[in-house]
Formats: structure tokens, C-alpha cells, sequence
């Protein structure tokens, strides 16, 4: 590997002890360590929230594959977060039965009633909207997801539950 | 070889192939993006479909893609009934694709627009809103228009599966997918000006060329060979208004392929430069004023000069300027211009290629090579187009694994899946850490002597009769029988060496190894590197003398014509500056000015390599022909009419006379016989749709000037002529109905990917019929008692003369420098912003930047060789050290962010 033209001034940032436990704990599964980069990558997301440019060069120098290659993977997987998302991620299905039943409805309450379009996050850091084609529960149209939790015939009352409910958790 | 029916068309082919190659080699049109001759198949875009029939009875088929398909005997295909399949394939692929083909570069030699015009993808229906992404700044040689991306992925499998760069990749899926770096910068690999000919269309052009832009057909070219290095890859450049405009790659399947090195095709700005001598001056003394001097009177003087001058040839100008210079000056006042040492090693490679049973390597015996070792040459550096080959030889171990398993070569992503990281074994013995060392199974560092005596001895480990080393250490020993038995047990085992390292020793153990590898059924192939584009020529000319300008030098002469060469560049200044001064009479014949040239009497404007016809001698001892490819203004000649009254035809013939093995030099331009049809038509330097002739200089004058005429040669400048698909003895640019992009060689090719069925390929002078062995003694090296020891670090950008004049490669280039170890840099005391002094047996070299390499033995030293700023010769020596200087500060040249190396460490 050669990154070795300093094109910018982005320096990579230390990886955690945490972060390293389990990044040499997947290094064990693999022949190749350039198999390695993409549970890398969700390990730091999954710590730092995101994948930032500091975070993409320190996994880069721990595992020794260029950049471009792991931006090539992190790029590639839409649920490897390479700008800042809030607390709850808002997945909300926009496939064809979802469409069917009203998906376009629900996701302008959510922009009305959280001031965000898809791939934006509110202001005080709680919510960031995205969409996702098909979450396979195609019979209980239309479907969410928001962290693990999948949530079902969705209607926009419904959604202002669950928005006060995450409201009050955090 | 099976039968096959295309179309009703029973034609033979080849099962080892895959259908999509043997259809294009029996000359049918089948559209294609993403597969590439050098690079296989991936069947990932989805145009070459044909149906394919189950047996005779089946009218329905089905869908294959001809990439991915080998040929079946009896088998039935239709190119013709899968049309709708490929055009709808081409219309999903143009949606995104801009309406910009009036102002894209690539229009008029798109392979995008050939094949849409060739599916019958004719008015897009598509009308809504195209997917547009940011450009990327990718460096002084490259430009990104993402926009008109197709998704083939040609780009990445080039840069990264092909030349392996790591700084580029695919980003993203589906109509977000982009082709870029992480971040934007420079392309740090050598050979990222391919791209903008693997790319099917507009996404990657020649930045110096974006510069000033002319249509492909606008373009005068002619065929001619690469001056940037003694590879002697073939090019096609192209003059439009009377300046060169850009570079492309002319294949041959010998040299290059189809492939060139980015210091061949952006290091041609020179040409074209302020820097250019014009006009021939002449003055009566050194102290007195210059004034013009025609060209009569220019041409008149020089030849006076005849009869009490010495003559001083140049591995940089071609077989028939130099000897029209030995003619002029006669044999016994003719010195080679380079130095003893030089011409000592350049002679070495000729006895050993011509006195060993060893078959000298061109590109393609390298790329089948399967057990490959380096001794003390920087490559990437100083052959770089062999690097890239190289990248292909450590591929062989994956294509004999796929051919084990039974299945073809061409299945690209396949055979990588297959191989993972197993290489063929590529061994490097070097005083530092190279490009190649990614693919390298071992890499030893060492000094040129150290790694001498351990090719001495890997010689001895593999035939016995061989010299023997003694004294080598422990895990010395373990390398050369690693290293012999790989050699011994690959089929085919290649040997690289070269002048690089500057020893002689080190050109004598590699010629050991492949004489030792020699058996009844194998010839081991061997290639030993020289630096400049006519080195090998310039030794073949000088016969059995060894007169070299530490010769010229030492002499007493009052006279001396000086022919393209900066004699500064190849000896020590206060050496130089003693011999001209006393120098009555210095006649210089150069292209461009250079410090030789300031202290001449007489300066005569020769033409470059572009501007004149010749022969180069490449590394193999190939002999290839270059035509000029424009006439210069009338002031500047080529050498060859300024000190002879012969035809260029006439020089050659004699010079191939003169020289060992010459005779193979004296065919390779086509005789009038030898051309079709001829009716006294010669070839044309212009394309049939070259426009504006009438018009082109219509600001200074509506007259229509006569075309300019090439008297002596077989092509003229003209568009008139015969038609290159009717007879190619001279291959130009490549072009045929329908296929306007640079992937129409395959029309001309024997078969697709092939040798050319025309063209010459050159022929190489001294041919190995030997059949003993014969072997180099160990010479002595004597420890040298200085604190360091030396060795050069070439600069594929900067390091060589004509090529680090062009703005293009100055961007990519730095100045002088050294690099030493980190604990050696402590050792001294070094902060970042100190300079550093050699001092050589007195020799000052005044303070040069330094930067920290790792993989540099303590006590080594590597200077840069023709970079600005420290010259070599001006620090040889016996007693070298280094000196703190801090009260240095850097040069405005100094560009350490420009130099690519896989071991730097911070200051």
C-alpha cells in the first residue's frame, strides 16, 4: 500500500481498545485481512455512530488497505454511514407494495412533523429520515425500521407515537 | 481450432479464445465495452450478445454474452438476431449519459459513439433528469468528467487488476457509482495516462492535451518510437499548426502492447517549449556577440570544421545523426558522449547478449515469464513500460491454476478469485525499496557489490561450473537457494539487470544466472536495462572503440562538434567547464538550449524525434524505424542535414553497413515495391477527414500554400494517399469504417490482440546463436573508506533530459535530493528544514533537501539522478560524507509530496 502523497491534511484518529478487541476478534474468521474491512467498518460505526475520514484512514492504516479501497466498500453498503446521523436512524421503506399504501403520505408527516427530508437530521441530533427499498414485511405495508425495531401498517398517527416515545426515552 | 456458424458464415476459431475475440479476428462487427484484449473478459456490460443455438433445430437460442463464451465445435450463433437485445442494453447504459458530444474530447474517436451507432441505438427516448456527479483534480495529467461514466469498469480493472495502483477505485452502486480516488489528488501510478485510452469515452482525457485540443481526424501523425527511455515504445503523436499536441500508443506487440508509461506520453511538451534553439547562431569567440546565421552559412561552417574536429555522439540522437558524425569527423575522432564507465557497460551488454546462450526479453517473453529476478534495477523508474509487464508475469501462477482446473485464460475476475494473493515468484535485489515490491516475493536490500555476489552465487548454486562466492553469511546463503531453485523450476525464468546501479558487476552476475539456467530445452530470457532511447546503438557504433567523452575529454583538441548532447549532465562541471574552455572552436547541434550549448561557437537547431526520421536502438538491440511527424519551421533541420550531404534512406543504408548485425537495420521502412497499388502514391500523414487545409492559414494569406513535401521518405504530408486499411507497411493512426476510437487496431491486427499483420516490429541486431557456456569472473570490490556509501535513485519524472522540460512532467517532478536512513539522518542531527552537502574527495555539492527512507541500509546514501540541483558526477568519488547545513533553505523545486515511494518516513 502507498497513500503517499499527502493530497490532504485528514490524519487518521486512534482507534479504541474496544474497536481493536473486535477487529481482531474478526480477523480470526478470515483468510485475508482485506475481508476484514468491511466488519471494520461496522464496528467503528457501530462505536462512533458513523464512519468518518479519520476513522476510514485509521482502519485503513490497521488493516492495511488503501482508502480508495475501503471507501469503495463503505460507499457501497448504503447502511455504512459516511456523514453524521442522529441518535435514531429512520429507515422507511418507499418499495412498491409500501408506495401502494401510502409510504409518500407518511413520509411528508415525517418532514412536516420533524422538519427533515430523507437524508437529513434534525436539529437537535435525534433523527435522520432515509429510505430503504423493501424491508421484506411487504404484507404489513408500509413498514419502518429504527434501530432493531421494525415497525408495522404504519399510519401517521402511529408515527407520532413512536416519535414521542423515542422523545421521552432520550 | 473448431467449426463454428455465425450467421450462416462457417468460420474457424479458436476454443482456447472466447467468441467475442474470434468473431472480431475474422473481421465481423460486434459491439463491446468492457472487455479488453490485454485485459480478459467480465462480462459485465451486457453488448456483445449473440444467441447461441442448442443444435440444429433450435430456432429460438439463447442470450450469451461472446466474452464469456468459448466456442463449441458444430456450435450455431447469431450476431444478428441478438441487434435488439444490445441496442436496448445501449439505450438503459446512455441515460445518464450527456448530450455533450460536440464539446467532449472524445467525440470523434468514442468507442461509446462507434457502438451506439453500430447497435442501431439511434435516438434516445429517454427525456428526463440525468444523474450528474462532482469532477475530481486528479493531477497534471488526467482529466474526470464522472458524467459521462458508463459504468463498464474498465478504468479500475486497468489501474488497479492491471498496473496495480491503489489509489483509485469504484465508490458507491447503481447510478451513484463513481470512479475516483477517496480524496481528490494526483494518480499516484506511473500509468495512469492509459486511462484516458482504456476509457470507452469521455470520462478520463489527456489533461496537456485538453490544453489544446484538435479532433482526433484533425490531427497530422505518423508512426513513431518513444524517446523517454531505452524501451523504445511506439507511439503515434500527433502536430496540428505546426505544434505537437499529444502522444497515444501505437501498438506493437513486441514492445508495448498496448499500453505506455506516463513519461512517454505527457513528457513531449519540450517540443513545443521556449525553450527550443530556432534559429542557428554563430559567433568568432567565446566572449563575442552571437548573430543569426543562415542556413547555408550555418551548414557551411560546420562542415569546415571537418578534417581538425573531434566529434562527440549522444545516446539521445538517432543511429544516422551519430554516424553522419563519425563520418564527418572520421572514426578515430569520434567519442560516444557518454562515459567510460557508461560505454564499458553498454559494450558488456552487447558481448553478453551476443556471446551467451540467453535469449534477450521483449514484452511479451516477459509477461509469459514465471520465475523472475531483479538485480539493482529501479524499473518503474528507469523502463517503466517492463514494470507493468512485470505486473503480468507474477500472474502466471494464477493462469497455470486456471488452466489446471480447466478453465480458459481470458476469464479475468475468475482466475483473480481463483489466485487470491499467490504470485509467481519475482525476487528484487536493491539498495532501496521499489514500486514493484507489491508483487515481489522477497525483496533484499543491499548494496550493487552485495547483491552482485549473491548473484554470483545463486549462478554457482545452479550450475556448478559457474564462478564461486565466497564469504556470504548465513541467511545470504538460504536467498540463493530460495532463489536458484525457483529459477530452476520455472519454466521460463527471466533475469533483469541494467546500468541503473552503475555497475559492472552486477551486469556480469545476471548474465551468469540466465547462462546458468541455460539446458538443452530452455533458454532463460534476460533483459538488461539501458538509460537513454539510442544507448545500445551508440555502443553498436562505436565498433571495437573505446572512445568515450572521459576520452574526449582528456584529449587535446581545439575543435569539437557537439551533436544533442549537455555534455554537464555526463561528467563532473569543473571537468566540463576545463575541457570547452579549451575549446577554440565548439560547434553544438541540439534541439534545445543547454548549458553545452551557451559556450558554443556555432549552435545548430536540430530537430527532436518528432521533427525528423531516424532509427533508435532499443534495450533488446531492436532497431526501430521513427518517422518525422511534422516539419519544423525552416531554421531547424534534422542532425543528419546539417553534418551530411546523403538522403536519409542513404545514411541508414550505410550506417547499417557499418555496424555488427546491421544488416537487420536495413529493412525496416518499406521500399516503393514494397507498397500495393502503389501508382507513385506514398502514405498519408493526414486522415481522409483532415479539415481546413485550405482554410488553416487563411489568417495570414487566402493563397493556399503548396503542401509541404517529404522528399526522402515514404509518407507524406498530405491526406492524399494510400488508404491504410488497404495497405498498412506503415502503420499510423489506427482507423476503419465504423470503428473511430483507437479500438479499431484490432482490423489490423493478424489476430485480435496479436501481431500486427503488416507493420514492421523492428528487428533486433545481435540474435544469440551461442550454445556454450561461458562465464564472467568475480571481479574484486574493494571497501570503500568512506562514510557512505552512494547509489542513484531515478525519477521516471525528472530524471531524464528532454522529458523534464515538458510542464506537464515539471508539475510531477522535484528537485534534487538525497535520502538516507532514519538513524543515519539522526546520526547527524538533521531537523526537517536542514539541507544537506555531500562532500566526495573535495567535491562540494553544494545543499540539497533529504528525505528519510526506511528501507535504506544504514550507511547507504541514494542521490537523485538529473533532477535539478545536484548532479551525480559532481559527488563521485571515493571518500563520501555528508555535512549539516542549517542554514539552508528549501528550493522553490523541492517538491517531496512528488515523490512516490513505498518506505518514506517523516522528517
Amino acid at each position: 500500500m502507498n497513500n503517499l502523497i499527502a493530497t490532504t491534511a485528514i490524519k487518521a484518529r486512534q482507534l479504541t481498545d474496544e474497536e481493536i478487541h473486535e477487529i481482531e476478534h474478526e480477523k480470526t474468521h478470515y483468510p485475508y485481512t482485506q475481508a476484514v474491512g468491511l466488519e471494520a467498518l461496522k464496528i467503528v460505526q457501530k462505536y462512533q455512530g458513523w464512519v468518518s475520514d479519520e476513522s476510514l484512514l485509521a482502519v485503513s492504516e490497521y488493516l492495511n488497505i488503501s482508502p480508495d479501497e475501503l471507501e469503495g466498500v463503505a460507499t457501497f453498503f448504503n447502511m455504512i454511514f459516511r456523514r453524521p446521523v442522529g441518535k435514531n436512524v429512520i429507515l422507511l421503506c418507499d418499495s412498491v407494495a409500501c408506495w401502494m399504501l401510502g409510504c409518500d403520505s407518511l413520509k411528508a408527516h415525517f418532514t412536516k412533523t420533524l422538519g427533515i427530508d430523507y437524508g437529513e437530521t434534525t436539529e437537535d441530533d435525534l433523527f435522520t429520515l432515509i429510505p430503504v427499498p423493501c424491508l421484506g414485511d411487504c404484507d404489513k405495508a408500509p413498514v419502518m425500521m429504527i434501530g432493531r425495531e421494525t415497525y408495522r401498517n404504519l399510519t401517521t398517527d402511529k408515527i407520532d407515537e413512536i416519535i414521542a416515545e423515542y422523545r421521552s426515552k432520550n | 481450432m473448431v467449426k463454428i456458424t455465425i450467421d450462416g458464415k462457417v468460420l474457424e476459431v479458436d476454443e482456447s479464445k472466447n467468441l467475442l475475440e474470434e468473431v472480431l479476428s475474422h473481421g465481423e462487427d460486434l459491439p463491446y465495452f468492457c472487455w479488453h484484449p490485454s485485459m480478459g473478459s467480465v462480462g459485465s456490460c451486457r453488448q456483445c450478445a449473440v444467441i447461441e443455438y442448442a443444435n440444429d433445430e433450435d430456432e429460438r437460442g439463447r442470450l450469451n454474452m461472446a466474452c464469456m463464451t468459448s466456442p463449441r465445435e458444430g456450435a450455431r450463433y447469431s450476431i444478428e438476431k441478438a441487434s435488439q437485445f444490445r441496442a436496448q442494453a445501449i439505450e438503459s447504459i446512455m441515460i445518464n449519459h450527456p448530450h455533450d458530444c460536440p464539446v467532449c474530447e472524445e467525440g470523434g474517436e468514442c468507442h461509446l459513439q462507434d457502438m451506439t451507432v453500430m447497435s442501431g441505438h439511434n435516438y434516445r427516448r429517454y427525456d428526463g433528469k440525468k444523474k450528474t456527479h462532482n469532477n475530481q483534480y486528479l493531477g497534471p495529467f488526467i482529466g474526470h468528467e464522472m458524467n459521462r461514466c458508463i459504468t463498464c469498469y474498465r478504468c479500475v480493472r486497468f489501474y488497479k487488476d492491471y498496473a496495480g495502483g491503489t489509489d483509485f477505485g469504484p465508490q458507491a452502486s447503481h447510478d451513484n457509482t463513481y470512479f475516483g480516488r477517496w480524496q481528490e489528488g494526483p494518480l499516484e501510478s506511473e500509468f495512469s495516462g492509459n486511462l484516458a485510452e482504456v476509457c470507452p469515452t469521455g470520462v478520463f482525457t489527456d489533461k496537456p492535451f485538453s490544453k489544446h485540443y484538435v479532433r482526433k481526424w484533425d490531427l497530422q501523425t505518423a508512426p513513431s518510437v518513444c524517446a523517454g527511455c531505452s524501451v523504445g515504445c511506439n507511439t503515434n503523436p500527433g502536430e496540428r499548426y505546426g505544434t505537437l499536441r499529444r502522444v497515444v500508443n501505437r501498438f506493437n506487440d513486441e514492445v508495448n502492447g498496448y499500453f505506455l508509461c506516463d513519461r512517454g506520453r505527457f513528457g513531449t511538451g519540450y517540443v513545443n517549449s521556449d525553450n527550443r534553439i530556432k534559429e542557428s547562431m554563430t559567433r568568432k569567440s567565446h566572449d563575442a556577440d552571437p548573430y543569426l546565421a543562415s542556413t547555408e552559412e550555418a551548414k557551411a561552417q560546420l562542415q569546415a570544421m571537418a578534417g581538425s574536429a573531434i566529434g562527440i555522439g549522444s545516446p539521445r540522437a538517432s543511429m544516422e545523426a551519430n554516424y553522419s558524425l563519425k563520418e564527418l569527423v572520421g572514426s578515430d575522432n569520434f567519442y560516444a558522449g557518454i562515459s567510460a564507465l557508461e560505454l564499458g557497460m553498454s559494450k558488456q551488454i552487447l558481448d553478453i547478449y551476443g556471446s551467451r546462450p540467453v535469449n534477450v526479453a521483449n514484452v511479451v517473453d516477459i509477461e509469459a515469464s514465471d520465475a523472475i529476478l531483479i538485480l539493482g534495477e529501479d524499473l518503474t523508474n528507469t523502463a517503466a513500460r517492463l514494470a507493468l509487464a512485470l505486473r503480468q508475469s507474477v500472474r502466471n501462477l494464477g493462469k497455470q491454476m486456471a488452466r489446471d482446473m480447466k478453465f480458459p485464460e481470458w476469464q479475468d475476475a475468475a482466475i483473480r478469485q481463483l489466485t487470491m494473493d499467490r504470485k509467481s515468484p519475482l525476487f528484487i535485489l536493491s539498495p532501496h525499496s521499489t514500486r514493484l515490491d507489491d508483487i515481489a516475493a522477497h525483496v533484499q536490500i543491499g548494496s550493487a557489490a552485495d547483491s552482485a555476489n549473491i548473484g554470483f552465487a545463486i549462478a554457482h548454486e545452479i550450475d556448478s561450473s559457474a564462478p564461486a562466492v565466497k564469504g556470504l553469511g548465513k541467511d545470504e546463503q538460504a536467498l540463493v537457494k530460495t532463489i536458484a531453485a525457483a529459477l530452476k523450476e520455472a519454466k521460463q525464468p527471466l533475469i533483469i539487470s541494467g546500468t541503473g546501479s552503475m555497475s559492472p558487476a552486477l551486469i556480469d552476475a545476471a548474465a551468469n544466472i540466465a547462462t546458468a539456467l541455460n539446458t538443452e530445452d530452455k533458454k532463460a530470457n534476460i533483459a538488461l536495462i539501458t538509460p537513454e532511447s539510442n544507448t545500445l546503438g551508440l555502443a553498436l557504433l562505436m565498433g571495437d572503440s573505446t572512445a568515450s567523452l572521459d576520452d574526449a575529454m582528456a584529449g587535446e583538441s581545439k575543435s569539437a562538434i557537439v551533436l544533442e548532447n549537455d555534455l554537464y549532465r555526463r561528467a563532473a562541471t569543473a571537468h566540463v567547464s576545463a575541457f570547452l574552455n579549451g575549446i577554440d572552436q565548439l560547434a553544438v547541434l541540439d534541439s534545445l538550449k543547454t548549458k553545452t550549448g551557451e559556450q558554443a561557437n556555432l549552435v545548430l537547431a536540430a530537430g527532436t524525434s518528432f521533427e525528423t526520421s531516424g532509427t533508435f536502438v532499443n534495450y533488446e538491440t531492436r532497431a526501430q524505424h521513427f518517422y518525422s511527424v511534422f516539419k519544423p519551421e525552416a531554421s531547424i533541420r534534422p542532425s543528419t542535414f546539417w553534418l551530411s550531404d546523403l538522403t536519409l534512406a542513404e545514411i541508414t543504408q550505410a550506417c547499417a553497413q557499418s555496424i555488427v548485425g546491421g544488416e537487420g537495420m536495413s529493412h525496416l521502412t518499406p521500399d516503393a515495391e514494397d507498397l500495393v497499388d502503389m501508382k507513385g502514391m506514398k502514405v498519408p500523414r493526414q486522415q481522409h477527414r483532415y479539415s481546413g487545409r485550405t482554410a488553416m492559414r487563411a489568417d495570414i494569406n487566402v493563397h493556399e500554400p503548396k503542401q509541404e513535401q517529404d522528399e526522402e521518405g515514404i509518407m507524406s504530408y498530405s491526406m492524399e494517399g494510400i488508404s491504410a486499411l488497404k495497405d498498412a507497411t506503415v502503420f499510423n493512426t489506427a482507423w476503419a469504417g465504423g470503428w473511430n476510437s483507437n479500438q479499431s487496431v484490432f482490423k489490423f491486427q493478424s489476430h485480435t490482440g496479436g501481431a500486427l499483420k503488416q507493420a514492421s516490429n523492428g528487428q533486433c541486431l545481435i540474435q544469440s546463436t551461442a550454445k556454450d557456456k561461458t562465464w564472467s569472473e568475480i571481479s574484486e570490490t574493494n571497501d570503500v573508506a568512506s562514510d557512505f556509501q552512494a547509489f542513484p535513485l531515478y525519477h521516471l519524472f525528472g530524471s531524464e533530459e528532454l522529458t523534464a522540460h515538458a510542464d506537464a512532467i515539471q508539475e510531477k517532478a522535484t528537485g534534487a535530493y538525497i535520502a538516507l536512513n532514519e538513524a543515519d539522518a539522526e546520526k547527524l542531527g538533521l531537523q526537517a528544514s536542514d539541507g544537506v552537502t555531500v562532500i566526495n574527495d573535495g567535491n562540494n555539492s553544494g545543499s540539497v533537501p533529504f528525505i528519510i527512507r526506511s528501507s535504506i541500509a544504514p550507511g547507504s546514501v541514494g542521490i537523485s539522478v538529473g533532477l535539478a540541483g545536484l548532479d551525480l558526477y559532481n559527488v563521485a568519488g571515493s571518500t563520501l560524507s555528508l555535512e549539516k547545513d542549517n542554514t539552508w533553505t528549501a528550493p522553490t523545486n523541492w517538491k517531496m509530496n512528488n515523490i512516490i515511494v513505498s518506505d518514506k518516513g517523516a522528517v
